[in-house]
């Protein structure tokens, strides 16, 4: 095992008033539990606003958690609580483990920097390839890697499109050759014929270079694709759990199967979003509904759903599910 | 019926790399009722070929050339104030981003009312009960309560739905919505593709649709002209388009396609990337990338290959074995 998150909760105080006193929270995170192995993609799949992005950067220390523990075993298989309290060498020799690739490319790079600048960057701070002529070699390898020209190099990310501009975010991320990647909907602003090339990568670099991945996306074929294992969320909290092909076949609670039904066919003669039913919106995780998160927009809803949250239990060996209607109590 | 005429249509801009040529030569038409999709990658000139058409490029750094013709009124070299009239009233346009197509310092019911005070003969409170029934219409739930609320207040869902209300509100007779749905979730996606079906049919509109998801294309589209760097390479039938595809490119886009069986397993691809505007490759754009790609393709642009009445292709693996009548496009 490589990370291990125990309910994990993210909270964002809003401030108002001349006090700026709290006023309430954003509730993005409800205590999540994950695992990530080794050479194991994870796939974290939900709309916008499910605490998706929060956990990928919970895990990339962007923020720190509410509340909850998040550990680390290294290399050398030894478990360390990563958080405030972690020093710095340990922090850092973290950073270099668990790279993470953002949404959006243009405001990941700096638009001040060249692309060799922004390759060049992480190697310096964590010191590998002493030598710059080495350096600049792995620079033009690094993008020639992800398939770009390693002339490229001396241009600027305003020179480039934002497919182009994702690869140099990716080049950036395996640099340093981390054990786990989080990948934060890496190819939403690829397109398609492009997107097949950087799966492709992604894949090879996990089967050659021992590489895990916490694939974020909204994309349910691509996250199927991808993952060996899938966590949907809804509105913080996870939803339902398993082995990807076992969740793709059994889809059990009523929103991933609403899911699943809102992506396009792409079969003209088969046209089935007129048969989705789903009403309604998201409910705002500052005020979350009590009881089941999904109990707004749920077609199955029952009296329990309002009154109390469903835990994930397994319904199957490796597929659970935190609904009631596989969780009914005695 | 068409009602919507393109021929030869350019669009080039003047820039300091050089001529870029955007959209390079594409005529196509609208027909009334149908959702022509055009798909493309980014790049292919798909949202330039709505600009033009909305005579939203400035002249210069823009070059238009060539003919639009709108029942029958030809559109390019029109002066702005005569355009202003056609804008919103006769052709009106779904922008990409919701977010920033409302601006955030108005209420979202003073600009949808904004299109329909210059538009129509109503008075405001006329204007104001109208748009509150298009909301209603579109599915805004307390649409009273949300006209007077700021586009901060809503959901890039709901916007998207004001902002196809809006549109409607001096019911267009054309409808150019590019990308509607790519920054929408899943589940929105699926009620706002269904809410347009709806809405097409009501109101009687011809829509162009530029995605470049081929996914929503099956759902929605009636017919498919398939872009690649500044041209149409393939126009067909939404059903033929996917049953029998004829250009290398196209196949190579439905390739793509993440199928549940080659889980795990490497995908097609096409090679490379797309290219810059600047330097299109000379002969066939897209011959650096295809698979098939033959002596002629790098020499020579291909005229286009007519297989039924509704399907062309441009792309010489087919010019050799049909002759080229040459066919206006």
């Amino acid at each position: 095992m490589i990370l291990k998150g125990t309910q994990i909760k993210k909270y964002f105080p809003i401030r108002k008033g001349i006090f700026l006193q709290t006023a309430g929270y954003v509730k993005a995170l409800e205590s999540v539990d994950f695992e990530l192995f080794e050479n194991e993609t994870l796939g974290i799949v939900g709309e916008s606003g499910c605490g998706k992005t929060t956990l990928g950067r919970v895990i990339t220390l962007v923020y720190s958690t509410t509340e909850g523990k998040l550990e680390y075993t290294t290399p050398e298989n030894q478990q360390i609580t990563v958080g405030k309290k972690l020093d710095k060498h340990q922090t850092k020799l973290y950073r270099r483990d668990v790279q993470m690739v953002f949404q959006d490319p243009f405001s990941s790079l700096d638009p001040r920097m060249t692309v060799g600048d922004i390759l060049t960057e992480p190697l310096n701070v964590h010191r590998l390839f002493p030598n710059k002529k080495e350096k600049d070699e792995y620079v033009q390898y690094l993008l020639e890697r992800v398939g770009l020209y390693s002339e490229y190099a001396s241009r600027y990310p305003h020179e480039f499109s934002g497919g182009q501009r994702q690869r140099i975010s990716i080049a950036r991320a395996i640099a340093l050759k981390p054990r786990a990647i989080v990948c934060d909907e890496p190819t939403s602003a690829l397109d398609v014929s492009v997107q097949s090339q950087i799966i492709n990568l992604l894949q090879e670099l996990k089967d050659k270079e021992n590489m895990a991945y916490f694939f974020i996306s909204h994309d349910l074929d691509l996250i199927h694709h991808v993952s060996d294992r899938i966590m949907v969320m809804y509105l913080g909290s996870v939803m339902e759990e398993g082995k990807a092909d076992e969740l793709f076949n059994h889809a059990s609670h009523p929103y991933t199967r609403v899911l699943m039904k809102s992506i396009p066919h792409w079969d003209p003669k088969q046209r089935k979003l007129r048969k989705v039913h789903l009403e309604g919106e998201p409910p705002s995780p500052i005020n979350p509904p009590k009881g089941c998160p999904f109990n707004t927009r749920c077609r199955d809803v029952m009296a329990i759903c309002k009154k109390e949250k469903p835990t994930l239990s397994n319904i199957s060996e490796n597929h659970s599910v935190a609904c009631w209607l596989y969780n009914i109590k005695g | 019926m068409s009602i919507l005429q393109v021929k030869h249509l350019k669009s080039y801009f003047k820039t300091e790399e050089g001529i870029v040529k955007a959209v390079d030569d594409i005529s196509f038409e609208l027909r009334e009722n149908e959702v022509l999709a055009l798909v493309g990658e980014s790049g292919c000139g798909k949202s330039v070929s709505a600009q033009t058409i909305m005579g939203l490029l400035k002249s210069p750094p823009a070059i238009v050339e060539g003919s639009i013709k709108y029942h029958g009124k030809e559109l390019v070299g029109l002066s702005n104030q005569v355009y202003h009239k056609l804008r919103g009233k006769e052709i009106g346009m779904i922008f990409q981003e919701p977010m920033s197509a409302f601006d955030p310092l108005y209420t979202v019911g003073e600009q949808a009312a904004e299109a329909m005070e210059v538009h129509s003969n109503l008075n405001k409170h006329e204007i104001k009960n109208k748009i509150i029934a298009m909301f209603n219409k579109v599915g805004i739930s307390e649409a009273e309560r949300r006209y007077d609320e700021y586009p901060h207040q809503m959901s890039g869902g709901m916007l998207q739905r004001m902002l196809i209300a809006l549109t409607l509100s001096c019911d267009p007779k054309v409808l150019i919505a590019d990308e509607p749905t790519t920054a929408l979730d899943v589940t929105i996606q699926a009620q706002v593709l269904n809410l347009m079906r709806d809405l097409q049919k009501e109101f009687n509109t011809s829509i162009i649709f530029i995605t470049h998801d081929l996914g929503v294309v099956a759902e929605l589209s009636d017919r498919i002209h398939v872009m690649y760097a500044g041209k149409i390479v393939e126009k067909a039938d939404v059903i033929e388009l996917f049953d029998d595809p004829k250009h290398p490119y196209t196949k190579g886009l439905l390739a793509s396609r993440l199928k549940k069986e080659l889980k795990g397993q490497q995908l097609p691809f096409i090679e490379g990337t797309v290219p810059q505007a600047f330097e299109f490759p000379k002969g066939c754009r897209f011959h650096p990338r295809c698979p098939y790609a033959m002596n002629i393709c790098k020499e020579k642009e291909p005229e286009p290959t007519v297989f039924n009445n509704s399907h062309d292709c441009s792309c010489w693996l087919y010019a050799i074995n049909h002759t080229s009548d040459g066919v206006d496009r």
